[in-house]
């Protein structure tokens, strides 16, 4: 526990340093760094600002349980930065403003669609920033013995003061260093993993290698003892075929969607920074990414080989003495951590034959005996993984600063978001048009601050109702039926107006909102599914919807005016950009 | 002079255009194509014991995605140079 202290005080106090370092000094600074970052910093702050707690915690252990059907994770969430490198960043960087609803109400030329956009923004932000918020609670309480809610105010606080005092400039800076932590804190349980599982120190190579010491590859021992236990296959998965390859497009295109990485690239200098700077940050999501399976395999395999089939020993018996009898006797005694981890409520052992020996058993078990592992959640196989591997204690002290590092870095990103949607995009752009500099950069402040009490209190009080997980398919869902399509067809078609705008953001935004409530919230059944699509894949199929009426829309009516489609010209071909009119009356583009 | 520059960016944005579709295809074809609809098809080889469709859908569709955001990089600079265009 000290060392765990010890790590979490130094990296806040790291943070602390470079918010006060990199104070903003103005709208630019707050809101795009200046424009100044290099592409290669932009690319580590934004796969920090990328992976999420979700990503860091919950990912592997979800793929560990999965198998082949966590792969929509994998290609979702890194496919997504290809659709980014080569569709959108250049040449929103090279629009050259500070927001996502900028360019939606500048090239729509419509304060409605730029509402609209804000509307989609807040609500896919917030959705994501109640889980990160959730987290740091989660590793608060797990770890150091703080209470919940004191967790989350203790982030709170922290985020609070880069995103505050440093805005963009202070975000990116901290990011980077919340990179350094979190991949750090990764790769070292997962080298050591592999080691123990394969021989080969590399996971991404002990992931196609033979188990160590035996004839056979990892992948297929873990195929037979799985399917042995009565569990799926591990390389395959029962999920149609459609359904995966609509939830994989839902993560892709709302990867591609989500405001809080789009407006990372605005703080490059230039559209080829921001090509450049997409390759970085996917180099270093990668490197956590192709991490994230070949432990998720190794967590199965080590979990079921050492706690399938071992003595039960009580969290209130003498561990040692009583595994010294079970040896002597013959058995094999449970791991040491298993008692642990019992007390978190993540794992827990009912003697359903009273026989004292834990049977951990899939729904289709050839020898009917019943599971025992109850309660089992899949989280156990990321968070017992130092105690597996016998690691010494400050690596567990390691990842919890790892786990906190990558949801306070992805809290941080979504401010940005929230405080520029309305200090910038309600305020400066539509309600007070003639608002100063100086004003709006005390607003984003202001907006900040409030945003990050709100986004505590929304942490607090989803915990209670328990529903993060089930919201997430909303962000993303959201991001790629409503905010997707009007981007990608506002660079690439010029004939796309206003009107096919409004009516395909408002028809991503409902449709997609109402199918998942409905699934989610409504009592709709799998049997009902459009296509057979859950609500996790349905903003693609939405997507293509929105898209279609967009079009069709736009055709039905006038075609935008010439300064529009004179913008969209220069935004597509770099160092061409010029002020025209309608689009930039109210607010020149910068360099 | 106006008209050399329009002329340069229309050819720019159409090699741009070009460029786009042919690495988006390989994008379809690693991740779709190899990970979701050929699978069963790949599974058939392995990979040091994985299932090959199974490894792109896990492993490799992520590299050739790293590898096809630089391809991207390096060949807009070279269609910059050639069109006149100010990178």
């Amino acid at each position: 526990m000290d060392w765990t202290l010890f790590f979490v005080t130094t990296t806040f106090a790291l943070y602390i340093g470079i918010a006060i370092w990199a104070r903003a000094g103005s709208t630019d600074d707050f809101y795009v760094a200046g424009h100044d970052v290099h592409p290669t910093v932009n690319g580590m702050a934004t796969a920090a600002d990328w992976m999420s707690a979700a990503s860091f915690l919950s990912m592997a252990g979800l793929i560990a349980f999965l198998g082949y059907g966590g792969s929509v994770y994998l290609m979702g969430w890194t496919g997504g930065y290809v659709l980014l490198a080569v569709l959108l960043a250049p040449f929103l960087r090279e629009f050259g403003k500070f927001t996502v609803p900028d360019f939606v109400g500048d090239r729509y030329y419509s304060d409605l669609a730029r509402i609209i956009a804000v509307i989609c923004a807040l609500f896919v932000s917030f959705t994501y920033i109640a889980g990160q918020m959730k987290g740091v609670g989660v590793a608060f309480s797990g770890f150091l013995g703080v209470d919940f809610n004191v967790g989350i105010v203790i982030g709170m606080v922290i985020v609070f003061f880069y995103a505050v005092l440093g805005g963009m400039k202070g975000v990116t800076y901290t990011q980077v260093a919340q990179y350094c932590v979190l991949i750090f804190a990764y790769t070292v349980p997962a080298i050591f993993m592999s080691m123990i599982i394969t021989g080969n120190p590399i996971p991404q190579l002990g992931f196609i290698s033979n188990a160590a010491g035996e004839d056979i590859s990892m992948l297929q021992k873990l195929n037979t003892v799985v399917t042995d236990l009565g569990f799926q296959e591990y390389t395959q998965t029962d999920k149609s075929m459609f359904d995966v390859f609509a939830i994989t497009g839902a993560l892709m295109f709302g990867t591609a969607g989500l405001p809080h990485v789009i407006i990372r690239f605005f703080t490059v200098p230039s559209a080829k920074a921001a090509r450049l700077s997409a390759g970085w940050a996917l180099v270093f999501i990668a490197a956590l990414y192709t991490t994230a399976p070949a432990v998720a395999s190794f967590a199965r395999l080590n979990f079921i080989d050492t706690v399938n089939e071992s003595t039960y020993i009580a969290a209130d018996e003498d561990y040692q003495a009583r595994a010294a009898e079970i040896e002597a006797a013959g058995g094999t005694p449970i791991p040491e951590w298993y008692g642990d981890w019992e007390v978190t409520g993540l794992i827990g052992f009912e003697d359903k034959n009273g026989d004292g020996i834990v049977q951990f058993r899939g729904p289709n078990a050839p020898d009917q005996l019943e599971n025992e592992v109850v309660p089992f959640s899949a989280d156990i196989h990321v968070l017992a993984n130092p105690q597996i591997a016998q690691l010494p204690a400050w690596v567990i002290g390691l990842v919890v600063a790892g786990g906190l590092a990558a949801a306070l870095s992805t809290a941080a990103g979504l401010l940005m978001v929230i405080s520029s949607a309305v200090s910038h995009d309600i305020c400066r752009r539509t309600l007070f048009k003639s608002m100063d500099d100086k004003t709006e950069l005390r607003v984003a402040r202001g907006a900040a601050a409030a945003a990050v009490v709100a986004a505590g209190l929304l942490g607090i009080f989803s915990s209670q109702l328990g529903f993060v997980a089930q919201v997430v398919a909303f962000a993303f869902g959201l991001a790629s039926a409503s905010l997707f399509p009007v981007i990608f067809l506002g660079i690439f078609w010029k004939r796309m107006n206003k009107e096919g705008a409004v009516v395909a953001m408002l028809f991503g935004l409902v449709s997609t909102f109402a199918y998942i409530v409905y699934f989610k919230f409504g009592g709709g059944t799998a049997d009902q599914y459009l296509f057979g699509v859950s609500p996790e894949g349905i903003g693609f199929v939405f997507m293509w919807g929105a898209g279609a009426l967009g079009i069709a829309t736009s055709l039905a009516t006038a075609p935008p005016p010439q300064d529009i489609q004179d913008l969209v010209e220069d935004i597509r071909v770099p160092g061409t950009r010029q002020a025209h009119g309608i689009a930039d009356a109210d607010m020149a583009p910068s360099a | 002079m106006s008209e050399k520059k329009q002329t340069d960016a229309k050819g720019y944005w159409a090699a741009t255009i070009r460029l786009t579709l042919s690495l988006l295809a390989i994008w379809f074809v690693v991740s779709y194509g190899a990970g979701i609809l050929f699978r069963d098809l790949l599974d058939q080889v392995s990979i040091g014991g994985a299932p090959l469709g199974f490894w792109f859908a896990q492993q490799g569709s992520i590299y050739v995605f790293v590898g096809l955001i630089f391809y991207y990089c390096f060949a807009m600079a070279r269609l910059e140079r050639k069109y006149g265009v100010e990178g």
